[in-house]
């Protein structure tokens, strides 16, 4: 299963919910303004730090640089580009949206 | 008889002069709220009104520095907030704790700023007139 997430963890719980329900085999691709939440410092680091002993997770190359964000973020954490995105689509048998 | 600007800008209440505090609380380009403020407070220096900006929440993500948007293919629309010096719109405050709970330094930051505690922020909002958020 891929959980993509695009929101940001301050403006809806979608983040930590997809993190709560994310399990081993699995992998989390953060898009959009959820690329906030693979950075260091916010407010859902420890839970992003937590989760990538357990699987990976990815976060969207083009948006973390149209945020200026692309040097803040969380070791560990893969940034992909769109190539990236549609790779991780076709590898796993299921995607979920978290809205 | 032809209507001056002056005289069209009389009946239409010019001349009053109010404080506007534009106060931005999203992210940007995940939503068009950040850009859509940003052209309201461009609009809005044109009738010479006195006005602020504020920064919380998520709004803080909007003046950080270092954004390309050539991969989104979007429009970047961050130096514009460098152009409001040009359009007498001198006051930006940014919320202290806004910043801290997203682990971002104003030096940061993509143009000079006033970061204020929440208290003072809240002050700042009950001296306006007109307080319109994004």
């Amino acid at each position: 299963m891929l959980h993509i997430v695009n929101k940001s963890p301050y403006e809806r719980n979608s983040v930590a919910s997809c993190l709560a329900h994310a399990r081993k085999g699995g992998a989390v691709l953060l898009i959009e303004d959820a690329v906030y939440a693979a950075t260091r410092g916010n407010v859902a680091d420890g839970a992003i730090r937590k989760a990538l002993q357990e699987l990976p997770v990815y976060a969207l190359g083009p948006d973390l640089e149209a945020r200026g964000m692309q040097a803040n973020v969380i070791e560990g954490v893969q940034v992909v580009d769109f190539g990236g995105f549609v790779d991780l689509v076709a590898e796993h048998r299921t995607s979920q949206s978290w809205l | 008889m032809t209507e001056t600007r002056d005289q069209i800008a009389e009946q239409a209440g010019g001349g009053v002069h109010k404080k506007f505090m534009f106060v931005n609380r999203k992210a940007p380009y995940g939503t068009i709220y950040a850009l859509e403020g940003l052209e309201v407070v461009l609009i809005s220096a044109a009738f010479d009104q006195d006005v602020s900006l504020a920064f919380l929440d998520d709004g803080v993500y909007q003046l950080v520095k270092g954004q390309q948007t050539k991969a989104l293919e979007v429009k970047n629309f961050s130096p514009t907030y460098r152009a409001l010096e040009g359009y007498d719109v001198e006051k930006l405050y940014v919320e202290r704790e806004s910043l801290e709970a997203r682990g971002i330094r104003e030096d940061q930051l993509l143009v000079p700023v006033q970061v204020v505690g929440a208290e003072e922020m809240a002050q700042l909002m009950d001296q306006q007139d007109v307080i319109i958020g994004f």
